[in-house]
């Protein structure tokens, strides 16, 4: 796995995937049984936490209590013997950056959850590290919060130009934070990618249905047709299996009868439930089941036979043969 | 609400049955009459001669260096001891045994404990003669009982410390020494403080231990109070035991004032 410097990248899985174990061991809080961690092209894998260029934002923040918001972020400078008068610059161009001007004198319990975030960012930034490395940053918050700290962190980000690694188990975080992610389970990197790559060409059944649950269709390849629950489907992709799945993002699918008429992929589907979310309408189909997303304009009642066109180039072949 | 009465006449009713004994000592501390429970007027006499009485004061001295030595061995070891228990990544099993040999002086009988550092003296005389009965067999008397609970007290403030801010210090480029200096001992601070005053009040309060230990140049408070009392009870005692419990509240709310003041940062 390569992150590009200056990059914010995001480690994303369910929890006990191994992202945070990854993250300690950038940071250097854990030793790798086997396999090297390289910082900057050199070698960092047996270089001890307090000697690596790496600073972490923690999940509980890890605020020293018993030292005020200035001292806190002034630690790793005073512990590496930085020049009084430089440290002093350094922490109030700091708290500056970070809007903390004045709350310098706070002790961490006197903050608001935000501010603690802050604080934790700041008295990791000020050691201008290499990488900053940030465990579920978020988790800590009020969900109503988490959308405008998100915000934040990227015009933080963007600000100081510095290689940032998030881990995460919300995929919409994930994906707002819009650089590369990498999407982990069982200690094992599935796929890493762009936003959009990751989403729309989910590689295997895992990745498919952990962001944002697409629809898994088993199928049958048949020449270069896929025999499905729904019918015979044409994908676009290559095809290698002659058992395996495919999988249809919900909302890419196209319901009504279009312009597309007669050029295939087209299937009929009975409503089992239609659900009302407001933005959007979601319907369970059968046989399937399979979950449409669509403009709530249509309402189309349970009984109701539907057509869908499924586009070729939407439907995804996934690595998974047959289970 | 209705309950309301009932319940505080429970709790004051309990508060007056603890402190009642020392109520009464203080009472008759100032009482004029020398012997008897009849009331014979107020009087601070028993106080000047007190502090007038050259043995009473050698004995509190005895007791507050006792005290003060023990408590400042017994801190520094207990804390160390605790740092090791919880610091150390001890297979399961060894650190039970470790936890039930640090408790055992907490729980085992104080004359069994004094017994046992008689016959233990007795050999290691031999090799030291600190050992004699007397002032420094008293320390290390003193010092092995008051480990235990200084470790007990750290161990547990060390327990409720978030472990990501250990970690955050290491990422924050601290070394062991200077992480311990700025973090850890700034952080258990409190628990330390706690542990040294419990200690302290453990040692000044010891009769037992002390009483097998002694020498004749060491005798302590509590061992003068219990030979003054073979010769009856003097309002001169009760005056003494006044100031002692007095100077052991007042230690006793330190210890809580200084744990409360730390416990809402």
């Amino acid at each position: 796995m390569a992150v590009t410097k200056g990059e914010f990248f995001t480690l994303l899985g369910p929890s006990g995937c191994g992202k945070t174990t990854l993250l300690r061991l950038i940071a250097g809080l854990e030793l790798p049984d086997s396999g090297s961690i390289f910082l900057g092209g050199q070698d960092v894998t047996n270089i001890p936490a307090n000697k690596r260029q790496v600073n972490t934002v923690f999940q509980s923040y890890a605020l020293f209590p018993h030292l005020n918001v200035t001292e806190n972020i002034a630690f790793g400078l005073k512990a590496r013997k930085v020049d009084l008068s430089l440290a002093k610059t350094k922490v109030e161009r700091m708290l500056e950056t970070l809007s903390l001007d004045g709350l310098g004198r706070r002790f961490p319990h006197q903050l608001s959850g935000g501010q603690k975030q802050r604080v934790a960012l700041a008295r990791a930034l000020v050691n201008e590290p290499d990488v900053l490395l940030l465990d579920e940053p978020m988790s800590a918050l009020d969900p109503h919060l988490r959308t405008q700290v998100q915000s934040e962190l990227l015009d933080l980000h963007r600000k100081i130009d510095t290689t940032f690694i998030m881990v995460t188990h919300d995929q919409g975080e994930a994906m707002f934070m819009g650089g590369h992610l990498a999407v982990m389970k069982d200690g094992q990197m599935i796929q890493m990618g762009t936003p959009r790559e990751v989403y729309s060409r989910p590689k295997n059944k895992f990745v498919a249905e952990f962001l944002w649950g697409a629809n898994i269709l088993p199928a049958t390849r048949d020449g270069d047709m896929m025999i499905t629950t729904l019918g015979p489907l044409k994908t676009a992709d290559q095809v290698q299996w002659i058992q395996g799945h495919l999988a249809i993002r919900p909302e890419l699918i196209v319901l009504g009868e279009g312009p597309n008429l007669g050029q295939g992929n087209y299937v009929k589907a009975k409503v089992i439930q239609t659900i009302y979310r407001g933005p959007s309408v979601e319907l369970l189909l059968d046989p399937g089941p399979v979950k449409v997303v669509t403009s709530p304009r249509f309402n189309p009642q349970p009984g109701e036979t539907v057509s869908l066109f499924i586009p070729p180039a939407d439907l995804v072949a996934l690595e998974d043969q047959a289970a | 609400m209705t309950r309301g009465l009932p319940r505080a006449l429970v709790a004051y009713s309990c508060l007056i049955l603890l402190y009642l004994p020392c109520l009464a000592v203080a009472a008759f501390s100032v009482n004029k009459a020398r012997f008897g429970l009849n009331w014979k007027g107020f009087t601070l006499m028993w106080y000047q001669k007190l502090f007038e009485n050259e043995i009473i004061f050698e004995a509190a001295v005895n007791s507050l260096i006792l005290a003060a030595i023990s408590t400042v061995i017994a801190t520094v070891i207990g804390t160390a001891l605790a740092l090791g228990l919880e610091r150390t990544a001890w297979p399961k099993n060894a650190l039970r045994l470790f936890e039930t040999v640090v408790n055992i002086p907490v729980v085992i009988p104080d004359i069994i404990m004094a017994v046992a550092l008689v016959f233990a003296f007795s050999f290691l005389k031999r090799l030291s003669s600190v050992f004699e009965l007397g002032m420094g067999a008293l320390i290390i008397a003193h010092v092995t009982f008051q480990i235990s609970f200084v470790t007990l007290v750290v161990r547990g403030r060390l327990a409720s410390l978030n472990p990501e801010t250990r970690e955050a210090a290491i990422d924050l480029f601290a070394s062991r020494i200077y992480h311990f200096r700025r973090v850890t001992f700034p952080l258990i601070l409190p628990g330390v403080m706690t542990g040294a005053m419990l200690a302290f009040t453990l040692s000044l309060d010891d009769f037992i231990i002390s009483f097998f230990i002694h020498g004749p140049e060491s005798v302590t408070l509590p061992i003068y109070i219990f030979s003054s009392l073979k010769r009856g009870l003097t309002p001169e005692t009760n005056a003494l035991s006044t100031v002692i419990s007095l100077f052991t509240v007042i230690l006793a709310l330190l210890a809580e004032r200084l744990t409360r003041v730390k416990a809402n940062s």
